[in-house]
C-alpha cells in the first residue's frame, strides 16, 4: 500500500518582518486526520507560522522562503484566487479571540451562512437549514432562535462555537486552531475541545491545534511540536513525549508545568532560568543561553532535527547529554 | 542570567517616531520656530515702530525697499506691524491656553477622579460656559474692564477651558480604574498624589495635545476681537492689522491679507503640531510594536 | 484569631440602574503566614473579593477584620496606616505599573508615603528589595516597558513587599505569563512568604497553580463560597458537585489519564432568586435544590461545604 501524503506540509518555512525574521526554517507534517499541537512560548512565532499557512499574514509581514504544500499545491506562490477557495474550504482557521472574530453588527446565522455560500453553491434557504445544523453541531442550544442572535448576546464559550461552525462549514480537510481555549475556563475548554475532537473523528479533520497549556496537548492531540523563538526543537507522538522529552527545553516546560500532587511544601519546581529575550542575536541554539547543559559548540550554528527515535526528531547537540539521568530529569 | 528584556548596556536608542519623519510636521515645526523667533526678537528685527509714520501712505509690498511689505494708510511699516503683532497675537494665543489648560484639568480632574455629585456639578458649571457664546462671553468680559493684552487673554481662557475640562474628565474617568492607581490607593497614597503624580501624567499628553488647539483657537479669538476695534487701541497684533486694513480690503488688500497669512499659517502649524505630539508624547514611541 | 477574617462580606454593582451582589454574603479567614487559594470560573467574583478586602471597592455590608480591627467601614484617612500591612499583586503585569515612572519612583513613593524620610534609609531598603526579587540593581532607574512580563511581574511584586505587609492579594499574579516564568515567579512567591513570614489570598482560575501553592482552598461560584477545605483533602476527596466538576475539567500532562467528561453548562451572570446557584449545572440536583439556597456547613475537621447532598 502506498502511503497518503499527509495534508499539510511545511518546508523551511521561514516568515518575518521586514529585518525582523521570526519563523526561522519550520519543517511541519500533518497527516490525514491528525492532530498536532504546536506549543511553545508566547511570541516565538506560533501564530504567524498558523497565518502564514493561509497567507493571512499581519502588514508588514511576509514569507521569505520555503513552501507550504496543501493537496500538492505550494500556498505560499498560489495565486491569490486560488487560494481563496482553499481558505474555509480545504482549510479553516479559528482564533483565540471569539469577541473581535465575528461581526458585532450581524446576527451569527447570517454570518456562518455567507460563509457557506463563499465556497458552495447553495439557495439562502439550503443554506439556513445547513447553518442550523451546525449551530446544533457544536452543541448550541435552540439553534434555530439562535440563529438570529447577535454576538453579544452569546457568553466566550458560546462565541467559539460559532467560530468552530463556521469554521467547520465547509468541510475543511485540516483545521488550524489558534488558542482556542485560552480566553476560556477549564470547564469550558475541556467542553470546546471535547467538541473540537469529536468533529475531527466525525469529519475526518486533521488539525492543527496551537496552545502553550501542555495539558491541552497531552489530552486532545496525537503528535506535539516544540517551537522555540522561531524554531521546531522537538516534534513526537505524545505518548513517548510527555513520558520523557529529549530537548532540554521541553524537558525545562515539562519540570516548570505544576504536576498532580505536588506542593509548595514538598517540591519545588524547576525553573528555567532568563528568558526568551535572550535568544536575541544568538547565532547558534537559540535556547543555549537559558541551556543547563549548553556547550561552547551550540552557539556556533543551530542544531538540525535529527531523528531520535520513531516518528520522533529532536534539535539539540547534547541530546545525549540530556537523556541522561541529570539533575533536571531525576526530579521529574 | 540575563532576565531583561534588553541588555542592561543598551539605554534604548533614541529613534524619531515615524510620523515626525512627516515633511509636513517639520514645515510646521519650522514656521513655529520662526514666529517664535520673530515674537523674541521683535524688537532687534522690526526696523520701526509699527505705530509710526515712517513712509509714505499706501505703499505696495516691494515697492519700497526700506518698507518690504509695504506701508497703511497712514504710512506705517507693515513689516514691522507684523513682527511687533507677532507678540501680542502669541502671548494672548499661548497665556489664554495655559489658563485654560489649567481651569479645565483641574475641573475635568475632580469630576472624573470623585465623581458623583462632584461630578453633576462641576459638569453642570462646564455645560452652561460651552453653551454660552464664546465671542459674546468675552466681548462682555472686555466691556466691563479695560481692553488690555491680560484682560483679553484672561477672557479668552475663561471661555476655552470646558473643551479640556472634558478631555481631563474622560481621561481621569478611565483612568481612576487603571491597575497601577489601583495599586496606588492600595498602597496608601494620599489622594492628592494619585490625582498629580499618578493619574496627571498619563492624562497630560492628551490635554496638551488639546491645548494645542486652544492655542490655535486663542490666536483667531484675539484677531476676530481686535478685528471688531475691542482690543488694546495701542498695542499692535495681527487682529488689530487686519482689522485696520479692512476699510482698503478692496484696494489695498494686503494689508489685511499679509498679517492674515500670517495668522493662518501659524494656527495650521499648531494643528499639525497638535496632532503629532500624541506620538511625541508617549514614552513608548520609540518601541518596535 | 486569624490575621483576616471577613464576615458575611457582600460587595454590589450596579448595572443599567440594576443592583446585583457580585460577592454574595461571603465568610472565611486567612491566618497568619498561610496561603488560601481562592478558585473559580472567570466572572465569579473572585477579584472583586480581593478588592473588597483590600478596601479597593467599598462592601455593601459584612465585616472585614485584619489584626482585631473592622476595616469595613474605616474611612480613608485611618484605613492608610492599615495598608501597610495589606498589600495587592495585579494579574497584568502591563496594566499594573505606572508608564511614567521609573521602577525606583514606584518602589520609592511608598516609602516616602509611609514615613520613611530619610533617603538613604529608603535607598537601602529599595536595594535589598531589588537583590530579594532578583531584579539587576542597574535597571532600577528604568521603565516599566522596557522589561518583560516576568520581570514587570516582580516589580509589582516588590512594591506589594516594599512596606513588609502581613497579607498580600494575588489576584490572577501569575496567569497573564508564559509556564517557565510562571515557575520562576512561583517559586520566588514561596521563597518570600518563607523569608517575611507572609499570608497570601491566592486568587486564580487556574486549578493547578492554586493547588501547588495553597495550604487551604476557596471554591467559589456566582459570589459564594460552595467548599472550603484543606489543599490535600480538597484534591483527594472533594465534595461538592462544582469542585468535582472543576478538578475533573483540568487536563492532565498525562495522556493515559484522559479527564472525566466535562461539565455541561456555563457560569451565567443571572443568578437564581431561590435555591442552590449551581443547580441547573449540577448533575446531582435535587427538587429541594431548586428550593432551598444550601448553607455554607462546617464539617468536622474544619472543612465546610454548601451542598444538601455532600
Ligand atoms: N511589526 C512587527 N515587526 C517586527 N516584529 C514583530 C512585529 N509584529 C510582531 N512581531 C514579533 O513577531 C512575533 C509574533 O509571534 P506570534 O506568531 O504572534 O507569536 P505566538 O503566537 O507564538 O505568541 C513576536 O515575537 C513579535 O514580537
Ligand atoms: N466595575 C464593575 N461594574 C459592574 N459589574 C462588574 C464590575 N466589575 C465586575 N463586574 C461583574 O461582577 C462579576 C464578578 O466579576 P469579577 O470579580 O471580576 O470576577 P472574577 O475575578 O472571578 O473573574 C462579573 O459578573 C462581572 O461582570
Ligand atoms: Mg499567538
Ligand atoms: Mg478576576
Amino acid at each position: 500500500m502506498i502511503p497518503k501524503p499527509p495534508v499539510l506540509e511545511l518546508l523551511k518555512l521561514e516568515v518575518g518582518f521586514p529585518g525582523a525574521p521570526i519563523v526561522k526554517g519550520i519543517d511541519l507534517k500533518i497527516e490525514e486526520g491528525e492532530k498536532v499541537a504546536l506549543v511553545g512560548e508566547s511570541g516565538c512565532g506560533k501564530s504567524l507560522t498558523a497565518f502564514s499557512i493561509l497567507r493571512l499574514l499581519p502588514q508588514a509581514a511576509r514569507i521569505t522562503g520555503g513552501q507550504v504544500i496543501f493537496d500538492g499545491h505550494d500556498l505560499a506562490t498560489l495565486p491569490a484566487h486560488e487560494l481563496r477557495r482553499i481558505r474555509g474550504k480545504g482549510i479553516a482557521l479559528i482564533l483565540q479571540e471569539p469577541m473581535t472574530s465575528l461581526n458585532p453588527v450581524l446576527p451569527i446565522g447570517l454570518q456562518v451562512a455567507e460563509n457557506i455560500l463563499q465556497h458552495e453553491k447553495l439557495s439562502r434557504r439550503a443554506a439556513k437549514e445547513r447553518v442550523i445544523e451546525l449551530l446544533d453541531l457544536v452543541g448550541i442550544p435552540n439553534p434555530r432562535e439562535r440563529y438570529t442572535m447577535y454576538p453579544h448576546n452569546f457568553s466566550g464559550g458560546m462565541r467559539q462555537r460559532v467560530m468552530i461552525a463556521m469554521a467547520i462549514a465547509c468541510n475543511p480537510r485540516l483545521l488550524i486552531a489558534d488558542e482556542p481555549t485560552t480566553a476560556l475556563d477549564v470547564t469550558i475548554q475541556a467542553q470546546v475541545m471535547d467538541l473540537l475532537e469529536d468533529l475531527c473523528s466525525k469529519l475526518s479533520m486533521a488539525m492543527l491545534l496551537i496552545t502553550h497549556d501542555l495539558g491541552a496537548v497531552a489530552q486532545w492531540t496525537d503528535r506535539v511540536a516544540v517551537m522555540y523563538a522561531g524554531r521546531i526543537v522537538e516534534t513526537a507522538p505524545i505518548a513517548p513525549f510527555f513520558a520523557g522529552p529529549q530537548h532540554p527545553y521541553s524537558q525545562g516546560l515539562m519540570n516548570s508545568s505544576v504536576d498532580d500532587g505536588w506542593h509548595y511544601s514538598s517540591h519545588r519546581l524547576t525553573e528555567i532560568t532568563g528568558n526568551v529575550h535572550s535568544a536575541l542575536g544568538e547565532r547558534g541554539c537559540a535556547f543555549a543561553p537559558r541551556c543547563p547543559l549548553a556547550a561552547p559548540g551550540c552557539r556556533e550554528t543551530p542544531p538540525p532535527l535529527e531523528l531520535a527515535g520513531p516518528d520522533w526528531h529532536v534539535a539539540c547537540y547534547r541530546r545525549a547529554e540530556a537523556m541522561a539521568p541529570s539533575p533536571v530529569a531525576a526530579s521529574h | 542570567m540575563s532576565l531583561l528584556a534588553t541588555d542592561p548596556n543598551d539605554r534604548p536608542r533614541l529613534r524619531l517616531p515615524k510620523s515626525l519623519r512627516n515633511p509636513l510636521f517639520v514645515l510646521a515645526v519650522i514656521v513655529l520656530l520662526g514666529v517664535l523667533v520673530m515674537a523674541v526678537f521683535a524688537a532687534q528685527i522690526a526696523p520701526y515702530d509699527p505705530l509710526d509714520m515712517v513712509n509714505m501712505p499706501f505703499l505696495w509690498p516691494f515697492a519700497d525697499p526700506s518698507s518690504p511689505l509695504g506701508t497703511d494708510q497712514l504710512g506705517r511699516d507693515l513689516f514691522s506691524g507684523i513682527v511687533q503683532g507677532s507678540r501680542a497675537t502669541l502671548l494672548v494665543g499661548f497665556s489664554s491656553a495655559v489658563l485654560g489648560l489649567m481651569i479645565g484639568t483641574c475641573v475635568g480632574a475632580l469630576a472624573g477622579y470623585f465623581g458623583g455629585w462632584v461630578d453633576i456639578i462641576l459638569m453642570r458649571v462646564t455645560e452652561i460656559f460651552q453653551t454660552m457664546p464664546t465671542l459674546l462671553l468675552i466681548i462682555v468680559i472686555l466691556a466691563i474692564g479695560n481692553p488690555s493684552i491680560p484682560l483679553i487673554a484672561i477672557s479668552i481662557g475663561l471661555a476655552a477651558w470646558p473643551m479640556i475640562a472634558r478631555l481631563a474628565r474622560a481621561e481621569f474617568l478611565s483612568l481612576r480604574e487603571a491597575d497601577f492607581v489601583m495599586a496606588a490607593r492600595a498602597l496608601g497614597y494620599p489622594t492628592g498624589r494619585i490625582i498629580l503624580r499618578e493619574i496627571l501624567p498619563n492624562a497630560l499628553p492628551t490635554l496638551i495635545v488639546g491645548a494645542s488647539v486652544l492655542v490655535a483657537n486663542g490666536i483667531l479669538l484675539e484677531s476676530a476681537v481686535s478685528f471688531l476695534n475691542l482690543g488694546d487701541p495701542n498695542v499692535v497684533s495681527w487682529g488689530s492689522l487686519i482689522g485696520n486694513g479692512r476699510t482698503q480690503i478692496r484696494s489695498e488688500w494686503y494689508l489685511s491679507a499679509l498679517p492674515g497669512v500670517a495668522t493662518v499659517l501659524t494656527v495650521l502649524s499648531l494643528n499639525i503640531l497638535g496632532d503629532r505630539l500624541t506620538d511625541i508624547l508617549n514614552p513608548r514611541s520609540g518601541e518596535r510594536s | 484569631m486569624s490575621l483576616l477574617d471577613v464576615e458575611n462580606l457582600r460587595t454590589a454593582y450596579t448595572v443599567k440602574g440594576k443592583t446585583f451582589y457580585a460577592v454574595d454574603g461571603v465568610s472565611f479567614s486567612v491566618g497568619a503566614k498561610e496561603t488560601v487559594g481562592l478558585v473559580g470560573e472567570s466572572g465569579c467574583g473572585k477579584s472583586t473579593l480581593g478588592k473588597t478586602v483590600m478596601r479597593l471597592i467599598e462592601p455593601a455590608s459584612g465585616k472585614i477584620t485584619l489584626d482585631g480591627h473592622d476595616i469595613a467601614t474605616l474611612p480613608e484617612a485611618q484605613m492608610r496606616p492599615m495598608r501597610r500591612k495589606l498589600q495587592m499583586v495585579f494579574q497584568d503585569p502591563y496594566a499594573s505599573l505606572n508608564p511614567r515612572q521609573t521602577i525606583w519612583q514606584m518602589l520609592e513613593t511608598p516609602l516616602k508615603v509611609h514615613g520613611v524620610a530619610d533617603p538613604a534609609e529608603r535607598r537601602r531598603i529599595i536595594e535589598a528589595m531589588a537583590e530579594k526579587i532578583g531584579f539587576p540593581k542597574a535597571s532600577l532607574q528604568r521603565f516599566a516597558h522596557e522589561f518583560s512580563g516576568g520581570q514587570r511581574q516582580r516589580i509589582g511584586i516588590a512594591r506589594a513587599l516594599i512596606l513588609e505587609p502581613e497579607l498580600v492579594v494575588c489576584d490572577e499574579a501569575v496567569s497573564a505569563l508564559d509556564l517557565s516564568i510562571q515557575a520562576q515567579i512561583l517559586n520566588l512567591l514561596v521563597d518570600l512568604k518563607r523569608e517575611m513570614g507572609l499570608a497570601f489570598l491566592f486568587i486564580s482560575h487556574d486549578l493547578s497553580v492554586v493547588r501547588y501553592i495553597s495550604d487551604r482552598v476557596l471554591v467559589m461560584y456566582l459570589g459564594k463560597i460552595v467548599e472550603s477545605a484543606d489543599h490535600a483533602t480538597l484534591w483527594n476527596s472533594p465534595r461538592h458537585p462544582y469542585t468535582r466538576a472543576l478538578l475533573s475539567s483540568v487536563p492532565s500532562t498525562d495522556p493515559a489519564k484522559k479527564i472525566g467528561g466535562a461539565i455541561s453548562g456555563e457560569i451565567s451572570t443571572k443568578i437564581p432568586e431561590t435555591g442552590c446557584r449551581f443547580r441547573a449545572r449540577c448533575p446531582i440536583a435535587e427538587a429541594r435544590c431548586a428550593l432551598e439556597a444550601p448553607e455554607l456547613k462546617t464539617l468536622p475537621g474544619g472543612n465546610a461545604v454548601a451542598c444538601h447532598l455532600a
